[in-house]
């Protein structure tokens, strides 16, 4: 057996709080986010950037976690689904919607679902079902036939326009 | 190990698990001088942009290098850059960025029209302008745009900058005329006057996805109305975008009608299409005649409302 790829050591904010690990080059963002730092919230599906359920924010905008090294993240900010809480542990008005609209059903790619629409309704909280059904393209739902989804997301977008945060 | 504090226990132990590509040497250039010396000098490199293409295909391990020299820290190689009618896009300009560029969208609209058919919100926000020409799937949008502007593409080497005209760009399916030790950096074109109209279209089975076919054109009409100048593409349908220049001389100096846009569709069907698994080769024919049809007669329509949204 070659001896194993070298390591390097990375440092970068995750839901506001700093972490530091070694990761080999090659190792994805999200699965650094997994198996380095225990944040398993983040959901691994096709590992080709598909299906979008290793959505996580970098410095604040959607991109697919299995698409990014962790090497690339180093000194950024990065925001998972554990992050979208509000600070006293209640859920954040777009996760109260998911729970009041039946937006979720195995729950497998919500985490995706969850951080791609949080930032998209802080950019555009008067997004109607047009604009909301093409910004969850990217993410596969296979439970609930994604009108759950919808519902929730306007709704959550309603709840904002009344000055909620995402 | 050095696992961060409160990381569950055992979860190091587990690490490898989920790995997919063969292992490399990240590398990261902060300037193009420094980028194009690591393209020159080391052996079974690829350059990483976006990675919304090349991540998957080192994933699926389709390709596998031995360094891997990140473009992103590279700030100057992005940036769109509009001087009179001169239009130029740094390699390293995300999707994202392209598509939501006020100025861009005013001189050249068909940007916009095109870049919301390249894949999601979330691939947008990492995908570049760069990788999607250098990555050159036959079915790409920005390729096609960069056909149907008539771009030139500029290259960088340890030995200087070489621009190549994006009608010479593809070489074969997949492979651009990018050489050894060379770092593509920017997409310029000429934009079309003011009053011109234009369209892209494509056909998929499902928004985002990799179009069957599509087609984009742009359309000047003289005071007369009749067609000063036009361009069409399609893309999807060979190894890279087509230029359908028989379409456009056929229509050049002809008042738009129905008429004049079927006989252009059939023309423009009237050429090899590839065929795959899912598309057959008639089938493909079919939807790009319907794609240019479609395409011809919005852009005319748009150039005869003088350049706005018919």
């Amino acid at each position: 057996m070659p001896d194993a790829p070298p390591k390097r050591k990375i440092t970068l904010t995750v839901n506001g709080r700093e972490y530091t690990a070694e990761a080999e080059d090659r190792y994805s963002l999200a699965d650094f986010l997994r198996h380095a730092l225990g944040l398993t919230g983040t959901h691994l599906g096709c590992e080709h950037g598909v299906c979008g359920a290793c959505t996580v924010l970098v410095d604040g905008e959607a991109v697919r976690g299995c698409l990014m090294l962790a090497v690339q993240a180093e000194g950024c900010q990065v925001t998972t689904v554990e992050g979208l809480a509000n600070a006293d542990g209640s859920l954040s008005p777009l996760q109260q919607a998911f729970m009041d609209h039946h937006g979720l059903q195995c729950g497998f790619c919500t985490p995706g679902i969850l951080t791609t629409l949080t930032a998209y309704l802080r950019d555009r909280p008067n997004a109607d079902e047009a604009e909301l059904r093409e910004a969850l393209s990217g993410n596969i739902c296979r439970c609930t036939g994604y009108d759950t989804i919808v519902r929730a997301a306007l709704a959550a977008a309603g709840a904002m326009r009344e000055g909620g945060q995402p | 190990m050095e696992g961060a504090d409160g990381a569950p226990q055992g979860r190091q132990a587990g690490y490898a698990g989920g790995v997919k590509p063969a292992p490399f040497t990240y590398h990261r250039p902060e300037t193009l001088a420094e980028a194009a010396e690591m393209a020159a000098s080391l052996e079974n490199a690829r350059l990483l942009s976006g990675g919304q293409s090349l991540m998957p295909m080192m994933n699926l391990r389709y390709v596998a290098v031995d360094h891997l020299i990140d473009l992103n820290p590279v700030a100057e190689l992005a940036g769109i850059t509009i001087d009179g009618g001169r239009v130029s896009i740094g390699a390293m300009t995300r999707q994202r960025a392209v598509l939501e560029d006020e100025t861009l969208a005013r001189c050249c609209p068909v940007m916009r029209e095109a870049l919301g058919f390249v894949g999601h919100v979330q691939t947008r926000n990492r995908g570049t302008v760069g990788g999607s020409l250098a990555h050159l799937d036959p079915a790409a949008e920005l390729p096609g745009l960069a056909a149907l502007l008539d771009a030139g593409i500029t290259l960088r080497s340890r030995d200087g900058d070489r621009t190549v005209a994006m009608a010479d760009f593809p070489r074969g399916y997949m492979t651009p005329d990018i050489r050894e030790g060379e770092v593509l950096t920017s997409l310029a074109f000429n934009a079309w006057p003011d009053g011109h109209g234009w369209d892209f279209r494509e056909f998929a089975r499902r928004h985002g996805d990799f179009a069957m076919a599509g087609a984009a054109s742009l359309i000047l009409l003289d005071r007369d109305g009749r067609i000063a100048r036009a361009a069409v593409v399609l893309i999807g349908i060979d190894d890279g975008p087509v230029r359908l220049s028989d379409v456009e001389r056929m229509l050049t100096g002809e008042t738009p009608s129905d008429d004049l846009f079927r006989a252009a569709a059939a023309l423009a069907a009237d050429r090899p299409m590839a065929a795959d698994a899912l598309v057959t080769e008639t089938y493909r024919r079919h939807l790009a005649g319907v794609l240019a049809r479609r395409s011809l007669a919005v852009a005319c329509a748009r150039a005869a409302n003088g350049g706005g949204h018919a």
